[in-house]
């Protein structure tokens, strides 16, 4: 399951970094002169004792696909609640499109929510689950045929129109309830774990259809997930979360290539985390000092540590090279002995035991179809990594 | 489990003849020529003409009915608000004590509700008549309209509410437009149990009703202290007759419906 994992986030991460560096327009997080959509200021909410969301600060501008990632209990529920209006902030302020939308009560707010059961009103037609937002605004007749129409279209839905929603399937029930919440056009839609209740077949097709109406529609999407792939594949920017607090909010090539601590490096993808101390070696170059008797390693890092400082590098596994004798030119090469192979068909995951004991994982592309494999299980082999493959953290 | 056993066919036959031979009789014998109830003279249907012809009667049989609509209705509303309340207000000061409170008449003896009752209305000076037995009979079945509501609503998806609220609904259009279609189902039942429980009750009836507000049950009673006739025989038949009907027909329209959706679901399954 692990591996599994760990070769999906690898292409999808892939993916997503070419269809960013496509669209290289869009990054209004970087230019100052954007005003955002939305910004939390310090916003804090307890429930009794319990703290769900601590002191946070973010904003999410227009256009953007925002996911927050967490795992259960991590607040990002609560955000969402916030931001719909079932919950009100114990301090700070949400400010959406320059007001402080605390006091307004969920019917009066330009933003709509799709639901983690659909919630569908069982009772009418999917064209009447459709209309329902609209009704209540009080729109003419058959402008609201006419938008109902446009929603139908847009979801691919037009032949279920007169069913009930227990006449549907799961996908068509996600489609409907996707419809409904963007039928009122609102300036931001709130997605709440969306995809949750499909198979993970249909989850796929659905993520790149999610996209598509997201930038058909130019909707500002916010969408929550414990889904990494899922957030890494939709997002323009992925806010990882935990205990209520902010881990990282950036990109998902930068959260996975510049994790900012060790939380978003191990919870994103798989990684190797290795303990040590630093020691500067010149500008934003250190040798890490990690085990007794071993030569230390090598590695550049933008973050600036002192010399002695307490730090961890983190590597991905396919930044890590596996061979039998020890590699002429590498900055950093330990032997180790393999404990565990993975072969997950495209890729094989080795776990390669340390002298020390520490275990490392290095990964190879089964790029031939035909070859022997040159490792086995208790060989003993060498790894090696450049200077700039690990990302340096502090702690 | 198909097998056949004679324990269980013995068993099973006990059983529903100690529950269905009183009302074999009773029916059986409204067919009776005799005006002996015990003894049988062949068969006629002449005590049900002479039923339609008991002015008393009817005048009775009205008032229950009167009785019944209005009184299950009033708990129909009350209790269904109660129930909303109860599982969806949240957590107020004594919802404990109150949810406790609104079963507590579930298990209170009858004749204690029906005097407390008539205690009432004779210090507020109401004048007893058919006012009186609807609101003695809202506030004793309010609680059975309560409790068939919310265990409705406790198995009820919240966030259906709020979608509603999200998309523009005030709170009071969310509960009309989708929580009370949703479980119109429970509240309708509800309302046939009150109906039905205002239609045969005779301990509170008696306690609050006048002289010219007398319910079947109250008339039934009086008549048979004065030896069983066969007109009440006929008479309860018709009632026994309505019931079945009643009971009959709704839970054959409500055993349709599940299956019909069940196949619709299955069908919307194997579509995709």
């Amino acid at each position: 399951m692990m591996g599994a994992g760990l070769f999906l986030s690898v292409i999808f991460s892939g993916d997503v970094m070419a269809s960013v560096a496509a669209n290289q327009v869009f990054a209004p997080w970087n230019d100052p002169k954007e005003t955002p959509l939305i910004e939390f200021r310090g916003v804090t909410k307890r429930f009794g004792d319990f703290t769900a969301i601590d002191d946070l600060s973010i904003n999410i501008y227009e256009k953007e696909f925002f996911a927050l990632l967490g795992p259960s209990g991590c607040g990002k529920t609560t955000m969402m609640r916030m931001l719909a209006g079932f919950e009100t902030p114990t301090e700070g302020e949400i400010i959406l499109a320059g007001q402080d939308i605390a006091p307004v009560p969920p019917n009066k707010r330009a933003v709509n929510m799709m639901f983690q059961s659909y919630a569908l009103f069982p009772h009418l037609s999917i064209e009447d689950n459709i209309a329902f937002g609209l009704k209540r605004e009080g729109m003419p007749k058959n402008d609201i045929a006419d938008r109902v129409a446009e929603m139908l279209r847009l979801t691919r839905l037009e032949k279920f129109a007169r069913r009930k929603p227990h006449q549907i399937s799961g996908g068509q029930k996600q489609r409907v309830a996707l419809a409904r919440s963007l039928a009122k056009a609102p300036k931001l839609l709130l997605l709440d774990e969306p995809l949750g209740a499909l198979d993970k077949k249909l989850r796929q097709d659905t993520q790149f259809e999610l996209m598509d109406i997201q930038e058909k529609t130019g909707t500002t999407f916010v969408i929550v997930t414990h889904d990494q792939e899922e957030a890494m594949t939709v997002a323009s920017r992925v806010a990882v979360m935990d205990h209520g607090k902010l881990m990282q909010v950036a990109t998902p090539d930068r959260l996975y290539e510049n994790p900012e601590n060790v939380y978003v490096a191990d919870f994103i993808g798989d990684v190797n985390l290795i303990e040590g101390t630093a020691r500067k070696t010149g500008e934003g170059s250190y040798e890490i000092n990690w085990c007794e008797r071993t030569p230390p390693l090598k590695s550049t890092s933008d973050t600036v540590l002192s010399s002695g400082q307490g730090c961890t590098i983190a590597i991905r596994p396919e930044k890590v090279s596996i061979s039998s004798e020890k590699p002429e030119e590498a900055d950093n090469a330990v032997q180790g002995k393999i404990i565990d192979i993975a072969y997950l068909g495209n890729l094989s995951t080795y776990h390669v035991k340390l002298a020390n004991g520490q275990m490392v994982k290095a990964q190879t592309a089964n790029t031939r179809r035909i070859s022997r494999r040159s490792f086995t299980w208790d060989d003993d082999v060498w790894l090696s990594w450049t200077a700039t493959a690990g990302v340096l953290l502090k702690g | 489990m198909k097998r056949f056993s004679w324990f269980n066919a013995t068993s099973l036959t006990l059983g529903f003849a100690f529950l269905y031979l009183p009302m074999i009789i009773l029916v059986v014998y409204s067919f009776n020529a005799s005006k002996l109830v015990t003894v049988w003279a062949g068969f006629s249907t002449k005590w049900y003409g002479e039923l339609l012809q008991n002015e008393a009667f009817l005048d009775a049989a009205w008032v229950t009915i009167r009785v019944a609509v209005f009184s299950s209705t009033i708990a129909t509303i009350l209790g269904t608000m109660a129930a909303y309340i109860l599982v969806r207000g949240g957590r107020f000061m004594g919802r404990t004590l109150f949810s406790g409170m609104i079963y507590a008449p579930l298990v209170m003896p009858e004749v204690i509700t029906g005097l407390s009752l008539l205690l009432l209305f004779i210090g507020i000076g109401l004048d007893r008549g058919v006012f009186t037995i609807v609101l003695a009979h809202a506030t004793f079945s309010m609680c059975y309209v309560s409790v068939v509501v919310s265990s409705r609503l406790v198995s009820f998806d919240k966030s259906l509410e709020e979608a509603a609220l999200d998309l523009g609904c005030t709170a009071w259009q969310a509960f009309r437009l989708v929580t009370l279609p949703i479980i119109a189902p429970a509240v309708i039942s509800g309302w046939l149990l009150a109906f039905t429980l205002s239609l045969d009750d005779l301990v509170i009836a008696s306690f609050t009703s006048g002289p010219s507000s007398t319910t079947l049950p109250i008339k039934i009673f009086s008549a048979v202290r004065l030896g069983v006739s066969p007109e009440i025989n006929a008479l309860s038949t018709i009632m026994i007759g309505i019931v079945t009907i009643g009971v009959v027909s709704f839970s054959i329209m409500s055993k349709r419906n599940a299956v019909r959706r069940e196949r619709e679901e299955r069908a919307a399954i194997h579509a995709t």
